[in-house]
Formats: C-alpha cells, sequence, structure tokens
C-alpha cells in the first residue's frame, strides 16, 4: 500500500527526520531525539505537522443546532466569535466516533476539525446526519488546507514574526479562540499543554511557511514527542484512550459531556441509561520501568487496563492512563502487570505537565 | 557510524566482544539503537542465570517502545551494567560501549560462528528492503 503524505514530505526528509507508517500516512515521528524535541517545546517552541488532521466547515441556517444534536458538547457554550469547544460525537448507543474542536465563525459558519484516521468516517455520519436533522447544510472537507500547530511559550511570537499581517488580529485571542485572518486561520489551540496555535493555510503554502518558521528558529518536532506531550498534558488519543466501543464517561471526557440541559443529543440516552462501570485515572510508576498501552492493573476493587503510557520527559518517570474500576480513587496504589513482574503504580489526577511545569 | 570489526553480531542486533579471559560482553548494535530512539530504561539479567543461546533475558526500553534482548550464545550471566540504571541513553550516545551484561559461553565456538561485521550489514540491508 502507498503511504499517504502531507505537503510537508519533501522537508521532512530535507530536514532529516525519521519517517515511520501513522495509520496510512507517511509522517515524521522525529527528527534525532524525541526528548529534545520535547524539552524544546515545553522551554521554547516548535511546530508540528498536522496537515492529515482534517478541516471539515459546517455552513449555512441552523448549523448551531444542528451542532447541538450532532455533538455530546454544547454548541451553546460558544456565544464569542472564533471560541472553540472540544466535543466527542457519539454514536447513538454512546460509543465515540470521534473527538473534535468545533470553532464557532459566524452563525452560518462552523469550523470542524477531526482526526486524520476517522475523518474519511467523521464526514460520512456528519453528512448522514445532517440529511435528517439539516438537509440544507453543506457539510465540506477542506482538502485545499493544510494544518501547522506551532507550540510553546514562545510559539506566538514566532507567529508573528513570520506573519505579521495577523498579529493584530490574533493577539487579543484568548485560549482556545481562533481568527479568520483571510488565507490564515489561526487558532490559539493545541495537543501540547503549552501556549500556541494552530494554523490553517492553503497548501500550496504551507511549505514555506514551514520553511520561514524554521528560519526563525523554530524547531520540527516529530509524533513521537507530540505523544509524551499530549499525554503529559493529560489529553487523550483517539483509538487508545477511547474509540467506537467505550463511552465518554468511562474516557475522562465527563466535562465535555453536557447532561444537565434539556438539550438533546444523539448518544445521550444511551449514557443515561448505562452508568459507567469504570473511569479513567493517571498513573504515576514508582518503580523502575515503562507503563505501555493494555499493560493489566490490578487494584482492590478490580483489575484495570493502561490506555495509554510512556516515559515523562518532564517527570523523569513513567506516566499512563489507564481505565480502572468505579471505586480506584486518587492516591490509592495499585500494581501494573509488565512481562512477569507486578509493579508499583500510584492512581494520580492527571494533567501530569502543563505550560513547563510537572504537576505530580 | 560502520560496526567494529572485532565484534560478532546477531540477527537480533547483539553486538558479542570476546574478552581476554573468554568471557563475552553484549550490547546492542548502533543500528537498534536508531530504531528504537531515546533510551529511557534497561533490565538486564540476574548474575548467575543460565541462558540458551537465543532466550529472552534482557529488556531495553526507549521512549517509543520496549524490545529484547536475547543471549547470543548458552552461558552464565556473570555481569550485569548497573551504569545503565541511571543512564540509559548511553546506549544511545556510545552503543558499542554501553554494554548491557557479560556471559562465560558453553562453548567458545559458538561465539566464533556468529556473523562478522559484514554479513551483519549484509543482514540490517537486507532488513531495511
Amino acid at each position: 500500500m502507498t503511504l499517504k503524505t502531507t505537503p510537508l514530505n519533501a522537508a521532512h526528509r530535507a530536514m532529516g527526520a525519521k519517517m515511520v507508517d501513522f495509520g496510512g500516512w507517511d509522517m515524521p515521528v522525529n527528527y534525532g531525539s524525541q526528548i529534545d524535541e520535547h524539552h524544546q517545546v515545553r522551554n521554547d517552541c516548535g511546530m508540528f505537522d498536522v496537515c492529515h488532521m482534517r478541516v471539515v466547515d459546517a455552513k449555512g441556517d441552523g448549523v448551531r443546532a444542528f451542532l447541538r444534536t450532532l455533538l455530546a458538547n454544547n454548541a451553546d457554550k460558544l456565544t464569542v466569535p472564533g471560541k472553540a469547544l472540544y466535543s466527542a460525537m457519539l454514536r447513538p448507543d454512546g460509543g465515540v466516533i470521534d473527538d473534535l474542536i468545533i470553532y464557532f465563525m459566524t452563525e452560518q459558519w462552523f469550523r470542524i476539525v477531526v482526526n486524520a484516521g476517522t475523518a474519511d468516517k467523521d464526514i460520512a455520519w456528519m453528512k448522514e446526519q445532517a440529511a435528517t436533522h439539516a438537509p440544507n447544510l453543506s457539510i465540506t472537507s477542506r482538502d485545499d488546507l493544510a494544518m501547522v500547530a506551532i507550540q510553546g511559550p514562545n510559539a506566538r511570537a514566532k507567529v508573528w514574526q513570520v506573519l505579521p499581517q495577523t498579529q493584530a488580529a490574533t493577539e487579543g485571542l484568548v485560549n482556545f479562540q481562533a481568527a479568520d485572518c483571510g488565507e490564515y486561520f489561526v487558532a490559539r489551540t493545541g495537543y501540547t499543554g503549552e501556549d500556541g496555535f494552530e494554523v490553517m493555510l492553503p497548501k500550496e503554502k504551507v511549505e514555506a511557511f514551514w520553511y520561514d518558521l524554521n528560519k526563525a528558529g523554530v524547531k520540527p518536532i516529530g509524533l513521537g514527542a507530540r505523544d509524551t506531550l499530549r499525554l503529559e498534558a493529560g489529553m487523550n488519543l483517539y483509538g487508545q484512550d477511547m474509540d467506537e466501543t467505550v463511552g465518554p464517561l468511562e474516557s475522562g471526557l465527563a466535562w465535555t459531556v453536557d447532561l444537565q440541559s434539556e438539550r438533546d443529543f444523539i448518544g445521550k440516552a444511551a449514557l443515561l441509561a448505562n452508568p459507567p462501570g469504570s473511569k479513567l485515572v493517571g498513573l504515576v510508576l514508582q518503580d523502575r520501568g515503562v507503563l505501555r498501552g493494555h499493560q493489566k492493573i490490578i487494584s482492590a476493587h478490580g483489575e484495570g487496563e493502561i490506555t495509554s503510557g510512556t516515559f515523562s520527559p518532564t517527570l523523569q518517570k513513567s506516566i499512563a492512563l489507564a481505565r480502572v474500576p468505579n471505586a480506584v480513587n486518587i492516591g490509592d496504589a495499585v500494581q501494573v502487570e509488565i512481562r512477569d513482574k507486578l509493579l508499583n503504580a500510584q492512581v494520580v489526577k492527571y494533567p501530569f505537565a502543563r505550560n513547563g511545569k510537572g504537576l505530580i | 557510524m560502520s560496526n567494529p570489526t572485532d565484534l560478532k553480531y546477531t540477527d537480533s542486533h547483539e553486538w558479542v566482544k570476546t574478552e581476554a579471559d573468554g568471557s563475552i560482553t553484549i550490547g546492542i548494535t548502533q543500528h537498534a539503537q536508531e530504531l528504537l530512539g531515546d533510551m529511557v530504561f534497561v533490565e538486564a539479567p540476574a548474575v548467575g542465570r543460565t541462558l540458551s543461546a537465543k532466550e529472552e533475558c534482557a529488556v531495553v526500553e526507549s521512549v517509543k517502545a520496549a524490545a529484547d534482548v536475547y543471549a547470543p550464545v548458552a552461558g552464565e550471566v556473570i555481569a550485569a551494567n548497573a551504569e545503565l540504571d541511571s543512564a540509559p541513553e548511553a546506549i544511545n550516545s556510545d552503543p558499542y560501549g554501553a554494554w548491557i551484561f557479560r556471559m562465560k559461553p558453553d562453548n567458545a565456538a559458538d561465539v566464533a560462528a556468529l556473523m562478522d561485521a559484514e554479513a551483519y550489514q549484509a543482514h540490517v540491508d537486507s532488513e531495511a528492503h
């Protein structure tokens, strides 16, 4: 099978990336040391090729009402133009189709950014639901757009250096807010637990943008560090921490699910009918070793499983997200089965690190 | 970096150095460390353990993945490199210096029969295709 490539493929190779097959995409895993790249983002700034993610525009009268039905989080929370909301999109049985971000631009236009591996499935689902609930809406996959994430304490200043024409419109953005600056759509969002922007721009301009950022001192960061950064920040990864077989309440996403308001949404009835039997918690390994996905957890209240695990470069310890029985509490001691040994870990409240600092 | 010609190699990417007393020192190759990336944890076999050839006996873990290390030949473990407990990254910076464990081989001939540097390089090249 031929791997899909982003418009930055040649640039990655020219910058010495080690390329890997990431869900059918030929992507950079690192450009040398993954740990150095991780610290680079926590301490300064770095840039990520996220062109494989998909931008979808939902346009037309009644788009807000449609999203109210489509998503577990409540689009009515968005009242200020540009504001963004993180939400799960659920099946009628409550399983998670994907997690995504919606940006409220106007009452006729919401922008949605979805995961790469689920994009086609997501768009098909959105169109199917729109046909039922909002036949006049247009749901458009913006295959003409590229996306680069610039993250770290110095990220915004670097973007302004390279795109000075966007500064006036973007320096007042609060966290989780975007501005449409013509060719450049600049959002103060990310997947690292650091400040920064995600910039959407025409595909044909992205290579020049990437090199301009690099000339301004922004280093490229691979998917390896992207994973350790997001895990330290306590952010879920679709396909690992949740998928169609588990609900958002078992996946640490209760804060994104609005069960309070009268509003009905796809999956709501199933969530109300099936209270969660397990929950997602953070783990810190106390013995020597590395926590990994699918390792078994043994607690006083029954067994659980790690959904994502890694070595945290910020904490210099191994950390994980794990799905455990509801009765397990923060501070509990649990054991993790690693190969033929039982190692000790502590249940902690995550995130593990954000804004350059460890939180554990 | 080319593979030192005074070492022997396995198809599972260990290097083997024969010491003056006939014992052998084992680590992982430049190619192996490059595939794994930044190393964060090494678990060496217990001293005194008897191993058969190709037996899983140690684990190296990078941020990215865990990988087994295999006994290149049959024999007994006589030492483990405790320095890697606190500095696993030495495997990245100096793969042919950062040894993982030492063995007393049952048969010196088993060691002599392992791949030389040239054969190992051909093996690495064949895996790349």
